[in-house]
């Protein structure tokens, strides 16, 4: 027994002291590492998380074979191959800070790219600076990023935020001549769902004063079942139900509400929505707007470079991109787009240094159309978010979106220097709308 | 062997260890550092965890006071423009203190189970109302500035390693009084109540008594965990008062072991290097892994990771 | 009014659902005095397995619609069966000289192993099997409409329920079963096969949880991540009804499944403590929950 006990407690320290020596491999020379932090596992996994690492595995090979068309022929990074490093988003904010320390010093990665949740977001950010690592986020939505972070230099985020979905929505209501006397909300119970719901009611209050606001749900995030909620907003009888759940909460909600007539002879509207749009069938009522976070998924504008990346995707996964899959490819073309233009010579890495000063500013193609760099000093994604109601074909077994309409990045988003809410409530000053 | 001289042996051991921990500070790379801060802040709840294992209570509510300490920290010094780190570190201890005072009457009440799920109820109200608190950033959070050291603020450079050493110091400290405490009367008669708290009465000792004092103590290291956890990360998040957070301290407890001081610290790195190299290695798989590890130990070594010193050496007096 | 009679609907609704998610937990936990953090594992896995067999049916199979329903529970029972075989015989039936926390853990540990064996069976696309759920169309109540699955819902609880109330309470297992729970040695000295006894009640623990998970599936998009959000859920009926007490697990789950129904009408504002609220105030006045029986203090 004593001897068991021995064996096993050196094995032990043996295969810790061997775990923490071999971890760090040295950064290859010939490579550009880099780190992919998203949701493996948990909730968020599903919906965002791995559609997400999908379109992120499926680009960088493709950049690596060469294979993606202009402008984005050189191959890899810069004529570097890409090394891809994933890491899984669960754990919470200690954990991801913890790791996001851990890809950049031990790992050694060029860049990272990742982050769904804002909270990790908001966590990592002050990191980044200190470590001094070019770092995107591709889909965190919180407008505290820059209001907090006011001078970020490794920083930046190449999609747009959460205001922009809510004052699109409310703006699509309006314009396309929906009821909008009386609005009811369902939103998860945490900073997400409690921001979406604060910037959709300023905006339809400010655009439209007199807007009744006659329920306010905030059911726990993940709970699945809705059944009080949607009884209450029933007995509200708003003339709009605005929603900003996602993944699976907002496929049950989507489900129950539908089965039980919450959105019958009213208008639902889910910011999320789209990521749902082919599993819906004819458990979604026709007329339900969906949005996309931007011009993501099946709201991506027509061009060759979407066209071609939805059927690269389609080819290798046998799924349509969704908008998580858009938001991380346009990620990664941005950070290459940056990246080739500092100036390195072809087949070097750029030093990150010259990769963070070519980036504010930056305007590039994606597989969403253009983003232009020119939000918080250049660190934030300014682009174009699209809207459009649900139609399914019950014959043909398809869904798709109709009278689409897409606004500016100009007309939703703020200019910098001034706070979304200041700007909601200011009346939305400097926003040019067409 | 009399009991007295162990602990002092163990004393200077700790001593040692925390002198070593200290030094490897410069040499180790900062990732390593790191984790190891974050670590043995975990520990620190973890001590809380297994002073009233030993108790026979298993609090599923730590994560209140880890909670509560964080949140002393950050909304002291984003609010209230207080950056003295040992002044945050006071003001967190005293919040928990405080609140454990009070929740200590009612929780002295409680065995088994229901003390566990009561615990755990307490945990998740602090939750919910963090989550609801919007100024607070909801379940977003917020970032906690630099701290200053009795009016000296490190360079940039330097913030890492002071921060580093700090740690180490508070919970070379924190474990040299809780050896101290082991040892003496009270802790020792913890056993004994765990094993028939009517006997311990009829001695004439009151159990509820020494349930309250260890309630406290626990919310107190739980809170200093929390403030140094908020130091090293520079961010907090209601996640901290969560149920799988508190849930995780009950696990590195049982993988440690109540027998010695050092448990804890021990299991808490071991648990971090685990996780991290799972994270790395199995992006896709790391729960597996980590949950057949867990498995392994709790199957293997069911009085903990300590068990494996404990056999090698003497049985103990 | 109409906002009464909702919240009596909504609440019962819920209630049922909870009753459903708790029962195996009470079952296993009165019997084995494991409380089981795997039975959300239990109850991912049996939504997993409903919704992937229903999507396959519907995909695949030209049949009656109306099959789905024998499909989901036939799914949970043999997830189940095979699930709680697998675990009980390869794991726990080793462990049960140890301690009642030690036993929390290592289903904790379970619980993170089965998480990730879900995802590397089912993958990680969420299943979106509602065609049950429409199947049965909906009705309405003092104009609120509502969705006769839910409703058939709380009589497959209530049939749970008043079925597992007669067998532990009018059979001679169910005699044999309480001499268990009475008193663990006397029993098997008086003859009784304890092992036996356990392991079939922990398969009928795990495939109460892997049928609350099936019959949920189609109200719900099932993606990995559902199990963990259960299980606190499931331990707050289960604390204030009193563990192990299938009475305690009914009124607990109306209690909570109520309260919760008349906050989210009343006062949406409070219902993210209502669930914890009802757990604390019900263990201030009464520790042991309203069922359990407090526990003699042995000298």
């Amino acid at each position: 027994m004593k001897t068991t006990t021995k064996t096993l407690g050196s094995a032990l320290a043996l295969a810790a002291t061997v775990a923490l020596t071999s971890g760090a491999s040295a950064a290859d020379e010939a490579k550009f590492r880099l780190g992919l932090v998203t949701f493996l596992s948990g909730a968020a996994a599903g919906p965002f998380g791995v559609p997400a690492a999908n379109g992120a595995k499926v680009l960088i090979e493709a950049l690596n074979d060469g294979q993606v068309p202009a402008p984005y022929t050189a191959k890899g990074i810069n004529g570097v191959e890409i090394e891809p490093v994933i890491i899984d988003e669960a754990g919470g904010t200690t954990k991801q800070v913890e790791e996001y320390r851990n890809l950049v010093e031990r790992q050694k990665v060029d860049a990272v790219i990742g982050y769904i949740s804002s909270g990790d977001c908001l966590a990592v950010s002050p990191v980044v600076e200190e470590l001094k690592v070019p770092t995107v986020f591709f889909d965190c939505g919180t407008s505290r990023l820059f209001e907090e972070n006011k001078t970020p230099t490794y920083l930046f985020r190449t999609g747009p935020d959460a205001v922009i979905d809510n004052i699109a929505a409310a703006r699509y209501l309006i314009d396309t001549g929906r009821k909008t006397d009386s609005i009811a909300g369902i939103n998860q119970n945490y900073a997400w769902g409690q921001d979406s719901w604060a910037d959709f009611k300023a905006t339809m209050l400010a655009l439209k004063p007199g807007t009744k606001v006659v329920a306010e749900q905030f059911p726990k995030i993940f709970q699945g079942q809705y059944g009080a909620e949607i009884s209450a907003i029933s007995v509200a009888r708003p003339d709009v139900v605005h929603s900003s759940f996602w993944g699976g909460d907002m496929e049950a909600l989507v489900l129950q509400g539908t089965a039980r007539g919450l959105f019958d002879g009213r208008t639902g509207i889910l910011t999320t929505g789209e990521s749902g749009l082919d599993r819906f069938k004819a458990q979604a009522p026709n007329g339900l707007i969906l949005g996309a976070r931007g011009p993501f998924g099946a709201l991506q504008p027509d061009t060759a470079l979407s066209k071609w990346f939805t059927a690269l995707y389609n080819a290798k996964t046998g799924l349509q991109p969704t908008y998580p899959t858009s938001k991380m490819a346009q990620a990664i073309l941005g950070l290459k787009a940056a990246a080739e233009k500092a100036g390195a010579k072809p087949g070097s890495l750029p030093s990150k240094e010259a990769l963070v000063g070519a980036f504010p500013g930056l305007t590039f193609e994606s597989v969403a159309g253009t983003v232009a760099m020119s939000r918080a000093g250049g660190h934030q994604a300014l682009q174009d978010i699209t809207y459009g109601e649900y139609q399914y074909d019950k014959k043909a077994d398809k869904a798709s979106l109709a009278k689409l309409k897409t606004y500016a990045g100009d007309c939703v988003m703020p200019p910098d220097g001034i706070s979304s809410a200041d700007w909601i409530k200011a009346g939305f000053p400097g926003a040019k709308c067409n | 062997m009399s009991a007295k001289t162990t602990i002092d042996k163990t004393q200077v051991a700790l001593l040692i260890a925390t002198a070593a921990f200290a030094a490897a500070g410069v040499i180790a790379p900062y990732w390593l550092c790191f984790l190891t801060m974050l670590a043995l802040a975990k520990a620190l709840v973890v001590q809380g965890v297994v002073i009233q294992m030993r108790l026979g209570l298993v609090s599923f509510g730590q994560g209140l006071f880890f909670g509560i300490g964080g949140y002393a920290v950050g909304i002291a010094s984003n609010f209230w423009g207080i950056s003295d780190a040992f002044v945050l570190l006071a003001l967190a201890l005293a919040a928990a203190v405080a609140v454990a005072a009070v929740l200590g009457l009612l929780m002295a009440r409680y065995r088994d189970i229901f003390f566990a799920m009561l615990s755990l109820a307490l945990s998740m109200i602090l939750f919910g109302v963090l989550v609801k608190s919007q100024g607070l950033g909801s379940t977003d959070g917020f970032n906690v500035p630099a701290q200053s050291y009795l009016g000296w603020v490190p360079a940039p450079g330097q913030q890492k390693l002071v921060a580093y050493v700090l740690t180490i110091a508070v919970v070379g400290t924190v474990a040299l009084l809780l050896c101290r405490y082991l040892g003496s009367g009270a802790g020792q008669i913890a056993e004994a109540v765990r094993e028939n708290e009517i006997r311990v009465e009829y001695l004439g000792l009151s159990p509820r008594w020494l349930i309250y004092a260890s309630y406290v103590m626990a919310a107190g290291v739980a809170a200093l965990g929390g403030a140094l956890t908020a130091f090293a990360t520079g961010h907090v998040d209601p996640e901290m008062a969560y149920w799988a957070t508190s849930g995780e301290f009950v696990f590195i407890a049982l993988l440690g072991g109540t027998a010695h001081v050092a448990a804890p610290f021990l299991a808490s790195i071991l648990f971090s290097v685990v996780r991290t190299y799972a994270f790395e290695y199995t992006p896709h798989t790391w729960q597996l892994i980590l949950g057949l590890v867990l498995l392994a130990i709790i199957v293997f070594l069911p009085k903990g990771l300590w068990s494996l010193v404990q056999r090698e050496g003497k049985v103990r007096a | 009014m109409t906002t009464a009679i909702a919240i009596g609907m909504d609440g019962l609704i819920y209630a049922s659902w909870l009753f459903l998610v708790a029962a195996g937990l009470t079952v296993i936990y009165g019997v084995m005095r494991i409380l089981n953090m795997a039975h959300g594992s239990f109850y991912a896995i049996g939504a997993s397995a409903g919704a992937a067999l229903v999507t396959w049916y519907f995909a695949n199979v030209d049949g009656n619609a109306y099959w789905s329903f024998l499909l989901l529970p036939a799914a949970a029972v043999v997830a189940g069966v095979i699930l709680g075989l697998a675990v009980e015989q390869g794991l726990l039936r080793f462990l049960y000289r140890q301690n009642e926390i030690l036993m929390v853990i290592v289903t904790y540990a379970l619980l993170l192993i089965l998480e990730d064996l879900t995802k590397l069976v089912f993958g990680v696309d969420p299943y979106f099997a509602y065609q049950p759920y429409g199947l049965l169309g909906r009705c309405e109540i003092a104009g609120l409409i509502f969705s006769n699955y839910d409703l058939m819902l709380v009589a497959v609880s209530a049939t749970i329920a008043s079925g597992a109330w007669f067998i532990l309470n009018r059979t001679v297992t169910g005699k044999l079963l309480r001499a268990v729970v009475h008193d663990r040695e006397i029993a098997m000295a008086m003859g009784v096969n304890v092992s036996a006894m356990f392991a079939a009640t922990f398969v009928v623990g795990a495939t109460l949880g892997a049928l609350a998970g099936a019959l949920t599936a189609p109200a719900i998009s099932v993606s990995p991540g559902i199990g963990v959000e259960v299980i606190i859920l499931a331990f707050a009926v289960v604390v204030v009804g009193g563990l192990g007490s299938i009475e305690g697990a009914i009124v607990g789950s109306l209690m909570v499944g109520l309260s919760r129904a008349a906050a989210v009408h009343l006062a949406p504002e409070i219902e993210l403590f209502v669930i914890y609220g009802v757990m604390a105030l019900v263990l201030a006045v009464r520790p042991q929950g309203l069922f359990g029986r407090a526990a003699a203090r042995k000298i």
